[in-house]
């Protein structure tokens, strides 16, 4: 057990747990965020994607000794109050989703590619979501509304 | 955002009546107006599941005093977009607007029983008795305001939930204030008349999807994101493999971890903690044995062994005479098509949590058959089924393999057996160890054409999936079909682990090799495979979709293999027919087969909301391109060998083409199924276009790049 403190949605925060335990469950099950879903536990479909220090980072892998002093954004703190977040916003649009559980790591994923490459190619972006399973096959729309969240961006939506 | 404290808080927006137990929601339609069950049950309802309507509240919709209306549906949403669409269909019959519907779904104890949501049925079999629900509501609150307003119905129109006088448009009332301080039930005849397609304005019009906000926020609920207080997740002690027996367990050092319970109820063992993940180191520290599988076969030997062991033939289909058709044959093809078995894989695993209060069980599951899983709660727990309600959050999807529910089973003993409310979330590896798997296929066509290159006889046998997706729609004067088993009601010991319906459950194997073969007479007759399909194609429906995919492609008749990597496919599922072209790439040298472009064209009937319906076709695609080249449950001696995505390969980003959807314009037929057809054509499509790139017939689904590359050594 040892005392971390980190930055969660722009609140400070400060938790005594063990830090081999991974940040995937100590936000859905310590901290009631269950928007950071659990696809496979190993890396390795991107559900659990969030952004430490403005980095994608898989939660599933992410021991809490990792979290310590760092920044993590979760799909809850994308929004401000009632306003959508221009990705969140482009998902709606181009319904970049169907069942919605691979959503929260995609929106992250494209999110943390938008904020080191606020323009990317068609095939940066798929390069950046490769990593990114969606079992019910949204890809196509998926693509379409980080391509449009990017043009909204520049256009100085937000 | 906090834990939810309250266990009976749910996403908001779902529907209000969802957040209430059933004595709130007595309460609450003791006015209003309530359109339930016939004695007889409708079209898409099961013999079973009429009440006593009044009592047990099978209504399919409520008005209330405020004009909001409930319409209330055992379905379930897992991506398939129903909660939006089954709402239009309802508020184009009442004649109300979009906005003012709310609706509840998969709640056992509030919502008409069904017997799931599976098989394209929702919109095609379940839409026309809402419908009529809806259509009936309009009748009796015309009727209400015929005699409120003192004027004859014919004078009468409804519009945004306001029924008004044609003459005089002043003198009109709202169906809130018909409804305000009343209680009336209506019980569903069916008489009442549906309007026509020309006068429809909601349905056919693309609806904004209900689910999107919360889908975007996370603040969607599914199984695993319902947390009554106390709660505690469960892992389970699982067997290494198939058919191995538990002989003993020492739990001792999994109980000595602080926060940990271990419990057993009969031959489940679970280690329960407030944490997932500490629950799962615990779970490691079981020390058992189990004895070994009996099982020896393995995804190779599979297909000698289903051919040995499958069923008796059963003829499902057959027309004149195979051996006079024989004797007219000028060529005759003979082809073995494989098909292994193919994961469900939803992105949520299976979960529930349980809660057991007061002598009744609560379960929140992600779940496609809400009440039958309320059954076989009750069963396994030994109580009335009345004491178990089962509620279906937002399904992280399912393609038939939330048919089957064990964790919700699971999640209701072990809430018994600790007193503590309890959730069960599968890891990926149970998922793909009890996935209810897609069968492998072994599928033996024989068939031939005469000098006129007509199809004269067509000799089908089909061993493993079913008859599904087989039916012929070409003109064959002489054929049979003969099916030898299908993904329910084997032999014992046909496969080595479960089987299930997988989206069009076996109609992908069906259609790859029908469609195969067609491609293979095609090549054989020297005729470009669109022309040899309308060549021997006189269904005017089926003729249509598939010009109408030809036009989209621009396709131009060549004879394969042309060298360009096109190809098409037919086929019917659910009431719907598609036609498919795609254009492929394969790699020479490793086989590897880039998908470029893939247009698919659809005779759907009446669409009710076209974009989703465009989503549909897109998600069968792609989810199509993963039993297609990737995906194969590979496994030996009862051990499933891939238990993550590491090696279990769905489409991913890079391998997504190009997609054009056409949907024809078919205002004379009823609303067909959507969210199986599109996938059907998949594994076809792409054989035959890579046939048409490289010369190479592939006959084993998936086309991995060593199959391909041995293909193309012939
Ligand atoms: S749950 Fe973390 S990547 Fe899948
Ligand atoms: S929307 Fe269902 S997994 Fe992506």
């Amino acid at each position: 057990m040892r005392a971390i403190s980190f930055s969660l949605n722009g609140v400070a925060r400060k938790l005594t747990v063990d830090d081999t335990r991974t940040l995937l469950w100590v936000l859905r099950d310590d901290l009631g965020l269950t928007g950071t879903k659990f696809g496979c536990g190993e890396a390795v479909c991107g559900a659990c994607t969030v952004l430490l220090d403005n980095e994608a980072v898989r939660a599933c892998a992410t021991p809490m000794s990792a979290v310590d002093g760092k920044r993590v954004v979760t799909i809850e703190g994308l929004a401000h109050e009632d306003q959508l977040h221009p990705v969140q916003a482009a998902f709606v649009e181009h319904l970049g989703f169907q069942c919605g559980f691979c959503t929260s790591g995609m929106i992250m994923g494209a999110h943390a590619l938008l904020l080191k490459n606020p323009k990317p190619t068609r095939s940066q972006i798929i390069k950046e979501m490769e990593p990114h399973l969606c079992r019910c096959g949204a890809h196509v729309r998926i693509v379409q509304a980080i391509e449009s969240a990017s043009a909204a961006m520049a256009g100085g939506a937000r | 955002m906090s834990r939810a404290k309250d266990v009976m808080e749910v996403p908001e927006g779902w529907g209000f009546v969802q957040t209430m137990d059933r004595r709130d929601f007595l309460k609450l339609t003791g006015s209003g107006l309530l359109v339930l069950w016939s004695v007889d049950p409708l079209p898409g309802q099961t013999a079973a599941a009429p009440q006593r309507a009044a009592a047990d509240f099978n209504s399919f919709l409520h008005i209330g005093a405020d004009g909001r209306v409930t319409c209330l549906v055992g379905k379930i949403e897992m991506g398939q977009g129903v909660m939006t669409s089954l709402p239009q269909l309802a508020a184009e019959e009442l004649g109300v607007p979009l906005s003012s519907m709310d609706i509840v779904m998969g709640d056992t104890d509030l919502c008409p029983s069904d017997r799931g949501t599976f098989g394209s049925l929702s919109i095609r079999m379940f839409g026309p008795t809402l419908r009529a629900a809806a259509a009936e509501a309009r009748a009796v609150l015309v009727q209400m305001a015929a005699e409120r307003l003192g004027l004859p119905v014919a004078d009468l129109e409804v519009r945004e939930g306001i029924v008004r006088s044609k003459t005089h448009p002043a003198r009109q009332v709202s169906y809130g204030e018909l409804t305000a301080g009343k209680r009336i039930e209506r019980h569903l005849d069916g008489q009442a008349a549906l309007k026509k397609v020309g006068a429809f304005t909601i349905m056919g019009q693309s609806a904004p999807r209900r689910d999107a906000l919360e889908k975007v926020t996370g603040k969607a609920k599914f199984a695993g994101d319902i947390v009554p207080t106390g709660a505690l997740h469960a892992r389970i002690l699982r067997p290494p493999s198939h058919g191995a027996k538990l002989l003993r367990a020492d739990t001792a050092k999994a109980s000595a971890v602080p926060g940990t319970r271990v419990v057993r109820d009969g031959d489940l063992i679970a280690v329960l903690h407030e944490h997932y993940d500490e629950a799962t180191r615990a779970l490691g520290l079981i020390k058992a044995t189990f004895s070994p599988s009996p099982s020896k076969l393995t995804h190779e030997t599979i297909f000698e062994h289903l051919q040995k062991v499958a069923p008796e033939a059963r003829t499902t289909d057959s027309r004149g005479s195979l051996s006079d058709g024989e004797k007219s044959a000028s060529q005759i093809v003979e082809q073995t098509y494989l098909k292994g078995y193919v994961a469900h894989a939803p992105m949520e695993t299976h979960s529930a949590v349980a809660m057991a209060e007061k002598g009744k069980v609560t379960v929140w599951a992600g779940t496609q058959t809400p009440f039958p899983l309320k059954t076989q709660i009750a069963r396994a727990l030994n109580i009335a089924p009345e004491k178990v309600r089962v509620i279906t959050p937002y399904v992280g999807g399912g393609f038939g393999g939330k048919s089957a529910s064990q964790q919700g089973i699971e999640a209701a003993r072990l809430a018994m057996a600790s007193g503590k409310p309890v959730r069960v979330m599968w890891s990926r590896e149970e998922e793909f160890f009890f996935d209810t798997f897609d069968p492998a296929a072994v599928i033996t066509i024989r068939a031939g054409f005469d000098a006129a290159k007509k199809i004269i006889f067509w000799d089908n046998t089909i061993i493993g999936a079913g008859g599904r997706g087989s039916a012929l729609f070409y003109e064959v004067p002489n054929h049979r079909t003969a099916v030898r088993g299908g993904w329910n009601a084997n032999p014992a010991g046909m496969h080595p682990f479960a089987t299930g319906p997988w989206r069009a459950p076996g109609a992908n194997a069906n259609v790859f090799a029908r469609e195969s073969h067609m491609d293979m007479m095609a090549a054989k007759a020297g005729m470009d495979p669109v022309e040899f399909r309308l060549w021997n194609l006189s269904d005017p429906r089926m003729r249509r979709v598939l010009e109408a995919a030809a036009k989209q492609f621009a396709w131009t008749p060549k004879p394969g293999p042309s060298g360009r990597g096109f190809g098409v496919a037919c086929g019917d599922d659910a009431g719907t027919y598609v036609a498919a072209m795609a254009e492929v790439k394969v790699d020479k040298a490793t086989g590897r087969v880039q998908v470029v472009r893939v247009v698919c064209a659809q005779d759907m009937g009446i669409v009710v909301n076209p974009e989703g319906a465009r989503q549909q076709m897109e998600g069968c695609i792609t989810m199509g391109l993963g039993y297609t080249l990737s995906e194969e449950v590979r496994f030996k001696d009862g051990v499933v060998l891939d238990t993550n995505f590491d090696t279990y390969e769905l489409p991913r980003f890079s391998g997504v083409p190009r997609i054009e959807t056409v949907i024809l314009d078919s205002p004379d037929l009823a609303p067909q199924g959507g969210g199986e057809p599109a996938i059907v054509t998949t594994g076809a499509v792409l054989a035959n276009a890579v046939f048409d790139a490289v010369g190479a017939r592939v006959v084993q689904l998936p086309m991995t790049p060593a199959r391909v590359k041995s293909a193309m050594k012939g």
